[in-house]
């Protein structure tokens, strides 16, 4: 019988170790382990044996079955480690091919340049302010110390809707419209973002719709040592740290004084080109020292407050940042223009 | 304004100052220049010549052979092709050797057999524009007075060893209109003084009274009229330093007499008119408004039709000239002039304004006139020009003046404190630096304590409040040197309203799910002002438009974005989507500004997923665009306010249509565009959505609420309904969810089947309902109860019955 046994457990063995797969590996296991298998056969004939052998021959027969169930498992895992490296060696791809293309849309460029300047403002205190595309003859002019007839107004032709509305000229109107809210108190700090219109044939450099950025501070103690810094700030984060700026006298009815503020040029660094026209400086934006009048029509005490207001177009900086060269770009909505903003700076 | 910088040193010492140099310093403190232009940049090798001889050339029509003395004991024989060469002129001789403009160099040459040895010079040869060239000169070589010395440089006979600084001028800087307004300027710029003319012209015994009498009616546009009578004038052609400097300064030299009108101009900004005293045809001035349809002829040979918006000086009956901005024809000074009548005016800018823009006539007169002239400078200028007239045409200038005189300008007085220059600027100026800085303008200051009260000369009539003259202060200071601060005071929290914070959420949304953003214009055409309103009221119409295509303003966004997927698809590009956020304009009735909607709007066409190497390419449809008006409800929390009910609209396909609805309100339309639109556009399948952003955006929305994460697995049960073909999934759906009661928390279709297995007018639609208790683990029993209750209604609300 325990020949018998062992003769057993080497035939098994065998068949483990020259199992070509999976199935066959489980068909010794059913065949030697099963129920109605060799070993139980064997073990049917213990009732012949003693007392004494009985438990022996027991044990003996475990040890063979042990042996084989721990050869099946030990095979079992060669062979699926097999299998895996058989299937794995059966899924090459090419991974030098194209991915499947992901849909993204971007930003206009507009709207990029004009979010840049938002949250710049807003890290400063400011908030959003706007307001209406068409404006009342009051807020778009009057208000800002343009009364009718005003020589200025020749500056920028307007679209009329009738006699006392039109298409606003600039922003500015906002401004006028939220010191007013503000019923001569402060403190005032606004950024007025929108499209604005004027009657300009479109070419390159004129669009008859444009945007317009503008911001606004009014308080008891602003100075205009405080706009100089705050532009400063604007043009160094906008247009990098190693801008500097120069702020020029200008005339705007809504201010007092009047500057115009240029940065160094980045292209030549200063020493003249053809985008500085040769200057070394080129023109950002317009700003000042809100008009006494201008405060005062919104209800300010101008013996007591003082503001500064900036304002610029958001197409040209854009054209300066990116080196766009004509303006219609903007509003013709080029696949192959828009594209180009897609990547987040 | 054109400023010679050599002429600008007959008043100004700019020793050690270059024309760079000034153009910088003027920039930064008050008049921008925007560009130095050198006269001589790439010229050399220019001298003047006489024409000893000159005959035709022998084998050559059109050529003539002529012999110039060059001034240097040199006689050379130069072939030249003018048509006014002629012996015993002074002519410019561009010499062997020398540059004239495009780097062209003169060499010695032979022209049909005859040696040139240089080239005889027209204007425009020596980089002077054909329309600032003399009459006379512009078609030929150009002849310097008699008195002209030869062999000299030409180029600075002519004055071209000059630079000019192109200043560009604001609204308020009209002083500097006149060149001792920019010494005045300049002036103050470097802390210098200037030299003023100081003309003192002999006069005759006779008087100007007694040839001319004055009268003005328009005393508000006309407050004061000078009128002086030069006798015995012989017109020609003004000195060549004449010729010169109005050339320099962009005007054209006629004659004597007309030039120092225009030299006066720019040098006092003072505009002058010279008229003809015997064609006047009467011994008076009379300056009213003109009458309704009276015509006069301009010098330029326009007959114009004036109203009584328009101001005319007349011979008492007959209009001699447009007041401040063209003579008349009928008073010309020509060559026969003898007698002359100088006008020297003070017009209010208004009236000129008016006449200018009406006839479409700016002229430099009316241009200073607009601007405001210094009626200070009036009486000098009308001096200095009578002085010239004796100088330059041999003039006898008669005694006093012919006058109207009701001037009441004053200079203005304007005070203000120390204390607010320095808190408006935010400097730490002391009151002599603030006195020294209206010193260096010539301006009259006087001091009490911190008080300093300006008399601003009418010169500069644009400084009129206390905040005028801190900008003075502050520009002739220096923006340079202002400190660099930032506001201080009571601190405001910045950001973004709700309003806008969401706004950019949709923006993100929708490039995120595969849209360009576009920016279209609000002026469109009549025909797409109303296209796709959702509101279709009448559009906003501007009172004068440029053109029919931008002349109202848009009701809707679809059709400026149907044209940009147009103008894309036109270029090469396959596919495109893009959106749009902005106002659309409706006219209200009883106000007068129109409500000012912001819309949302998408286009989409062409492949919606491709995959170039797998081949798979899924072009757009409705359901690719509901998918993304879904999302955006989903991402703004209102995906349970959002419905959609299938509609017609005009323009868009009928069966593929839907409105739009939040909260039971149709705020907007998705469909697929009208397939006779589409291929009017040239565009295939094309689908639009457009929506009110603002209605989205300030829709109420639940506040952000944790609910626990299920403990107790949910329990699925999946129906398969058969339906007449026309029931909508949507109403199936309604009946579903209301039937289902608080346990059934998930609705979905999954399977439609139309096929041919179905029986004729039906459609399988196919449910997975899932149900849920967030209490306890669902038994059969529990949801048996449920089900049967949804299927009892789809039996009985809409005849479902289960598929077998
Ligand atoms: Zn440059």
């Amino acid at each position: 019988m325990q020949d018998r046994l062992k003769e057993l457990q080497a035939e098994a063995l065998e068949k483990v170790a020259t199992a070509a797969d999976l199935k066959e590996l489980n068909d010794v296991r059913v065949s030697y382990l099963g129920k109605k298998g060799p070993i139980t056969e064997v073990l049917k004939g213990m009732g012949k044996l003693s007392a004494e052998e009985r438990p022996k021959m027991g044990a003996l027969a475990n040890e063979v079955r042990d042996a084989i169930s721990g050869q099946i498992e030990v095979k079992q895992k060669e062979l699926e480690e097999a299998a895996v490296q058989k299937q794995l060696a059966s899924e090459q791809i090419d991974v030098t091919l194209p991915g499947r293309p992901v849909r993204t849309g971007s930003h206009h460029p507009l709207t990029s340049i004009i979010e840049e300047i938002e949250d710049l403002f807003i890290g400063m205190g400011y908030t959003v302010e706007e307001g209406p595309e068409v404006e009342k003859d009051y807020y778009n002019f009057e208000a800002l110390n343009l009364p009718k007839g005003h020589p200025a107004r020749d500056m920028q032709d307007s679209f009329y809707i009738t006699e006392e509305t039109l298409m606003r000229t600039h922003t500015s109107p906002v401004q006028a419209r939220t010191m007013e809210k503000h019923q001569g108190k402060g403190p005032v700090r606004i950024i007025c973002p929108g499209k604005v219109y004027r009657r300009d044939n479109d070419d390159a450099t004129h669009s008859h719709q444009f945007m317009q950025i503008e911001g606004l501070v009014v308080d008891e103690n602003v100075r205009m040592s405080d706009l100089k810094g705050t532009l400063e700030v604007f043009a160094k984060k906008m247009f990098g740290e190693d801008r500097e700026i120069r702020l020029r006298p200008s005339f705007f009815p809504f201010t007092e004084p009047s500057v115009e503020m240029d940065i160094s040029c980045k292209i030549c660094g200063g020493s003249g080109c053809s985008v500085c026209k040769g200057t070394g400086w080129i023109e950002i934006l317009g700003a000042g020292m809100v008009h006494p009048n201008v405060l005062e029509m919104a209800g300010y005490d101008s013996k007591k407050y003082t503001g500064f207001a900036f304002g610029m177009g958001p197409e040209r900086i854009a054209m300066l940042k990116y080196g766009v060269d004509d303006i219609r770009h903007f509003y013709t909505n080029d696949v192959r223009f828009l594209k180009q903003f897609s990547v987040e700076e | 304004m054109l400023v010679s910088y050599k002429w600008l040193q007959e008043y100004i010492d700019l020793e050690g100052v270059s024309a760079e140099e000034l153009a910088e310093k003027i920039t930064k403190s008050g008049i921008e220049v925007e560009g130095v232009e050198k006269l001589n940049e790439g010229l050399k090798g220019v001298v003047v010549g006489h024409v000893l001889e000159c005959e035709k050339h022998p084998n050559a029509e059109k050529l003539n052979k002529t012999l110039v003395d060059l001034g240097n004991g040199e006689q050379v024989q130069i072939i030249c092709g003018a048509p006014n060469v002629g012996k015993g002129q002074k002519v410019a001789v561009a010499t062997v050797g020398a540059v004239l403009p495009g780097n062209f160099k003169i060499k010695k040459a032979k022209l049909r057999g005859e040696e040139s040895h240089g080239m005889i010079c027209s204007l425009q040869e020596l980089g002077i524009e054909g329309k600032l060239a003399p009459k006379e000169y512009a078609e030929g070589i150009y002849n310097f007075t008699p008195d002209t010395e030869i062999g000299q440089d030409a180029l600075e006979a002519l004055n071209r060893d000059d630079e000019i600084l192109e200043l560009g001028l604001t609204p308020n800087r009209a002083d500097a209109m006149s060149m001792l307004g920019v010494a005045y300027e300049v002036g103050a710029i470097l802390g210098k003084d200037i030299k003023l003319p100081n003309p003192q012209p002999e006069t005759s015994t006779e008087l100007a009274s007694d040839y001319i009498n004055v009268t003005v009616e328009a005393k508000e546009d006309n407050p004061l009229y000078v009128a002086k009578v030069i006798k015995n004038v012989k017109v020609g052609p003004s000195p060549v330093w004449l010729q010169t400097r109005l050339m320099a300064a962009g005007i054209r030299p006629h004659n004597n007499v007309v030039d120092i009108t225009n030299f006066i101009l720019l040098e006092y900004g003072q505009p002058l008119h010279a008229f003809d005293y015997d064609k006047l045809g009467s011994k008076e001035i009379l300056v009213r408004r003109a009458k309704d349809g009276e015509v006069i002829e301009t010098l330029d040979d326009v007959k114009r039709t004036l109203t009584p918006d328009h101001l005319v000086i007349t011979n008492g009956t007959e209009p001699v000239a447009l007041a401040g901005v063209m003579g008349g024809a009928n008073s010309e000074v020509g060559s026969d002039t003898t007698t002359v009548l100088l006008e020297s005016a003070y017009f209010t800018g208004g009236v000129i304004r008016k006449a200018s823009k009406d006839h479409g006539l700016r002229s430099e007169a009316s241009s200073r006139y607009e601007k405001g002239v210094d009626p200070a400078r009036v009486r000098p200028a009308a001096e200095r020009a009578a002085e010239l007239m004796i100088e330059l045409a041999g003039g006898e200038v008669l005694g006093g003046e012919a006058e109207a005189d009701a001037l009441d300008v004053k200079p203005a007085v304007v005070s203000t404190t120390l204390g607010k220059i320095n808190k408006v600027l935010g400097t730490d100026l002391e009151m002599n630096q603030v006195e020294d800085i209206f010193a260096r303008l010539k301006f009259e200051t006087a001091v009490d304590n911190d008080t300093i009260t300006v008399t601003v000369p009418t010169r500069r009539g644009d400084i009129t409040i206390e905040e005028d003259l801190i900008e003075e202060v502050g520009r002739l200071y220096g923006y340079d040197n202002l400190p660099t601060t930032l506001p201080v005071g009571e601190s405001t929290p910045g950001h973004l309203s709700d309003y806008q914070k969401k706004r950019r959420v949709v923006r993100r949304y929708m490039e995120g799910a595969g849209l360009y953003q576009a920016v279209t214009y609000s002026l469109t055409s009549a025909e797409k002002a109303t296209q796709y309103a959702l509101d279709k009221r009448e559009p906003v119409q501007l009172a004068m438009p440029m053109s029919e295509d931008r002349s109202l303003l848009r009701l809707s966004i679809v059709p400026q974005l149907l044209e940009v997927l147009k103008y894309n698809i036109a270029r090469q590009t396959e596919s495109f989507a893009a959106y749009e956020t902005g106002a659309v304009f409706l006219k209200n009735s009883n106000e007068d500004l129109p409500e000012e909607r912001e819309h949302l709007a998408a286009a989409i066409t062409g492949l919606w997923e491709s995959h170039p190497w797998q081949g798979e390419k899924k072009p757009v449809d409705f359901f690719v665009l509901k998918g993304i008006v879904e999302g955006l409800f989903a991402k703004l929390g209102l995906e349970s306010q959002l419905d959609f009910a299938k509609a017609e609209l005009d323009g868009l396909h009928p069966g593929r249509t839907a409105e739009i609805l939040l909260n039971g309100n149709v705020i907007g339309f998705i469909g697929q565009v009208h397939p006779t639109q589409q291929k009017s556009l040239d565009l295939k399948e094309t689908y639009v959505f457009e929506l009110s952003l603002k209605a989205l955006l300030e829709a109420e929305t639940a506040p952000l609420q944790y609910t626990a994460i299920p403990r107790f697995p949910s329990i699925s049960r999946d129906i398969a309904l058969v339906v007449e073909k026309a029931t909508a999934a949507g109403d199936l759906e309604t009946i579903i969810t209301e039937a289902g009661g608080s346990l059934l928390k998930e609705v979905n279709v999954f399977d439609l089947y139309e096929g041919e297995k179905m029986e004729e007018g039906k459609k399988s639609l196919a449910f997975s309902l899932k149900y849920f208790d967030p209490e306890k683990t669902l038994t059969d029993e529990d949801i048996a109860k449920a089900h049967n209750k949804v299927l009892a209604a789809l039996e009985e609300k809409a005849g479902a019955v289960l598929r077998g």
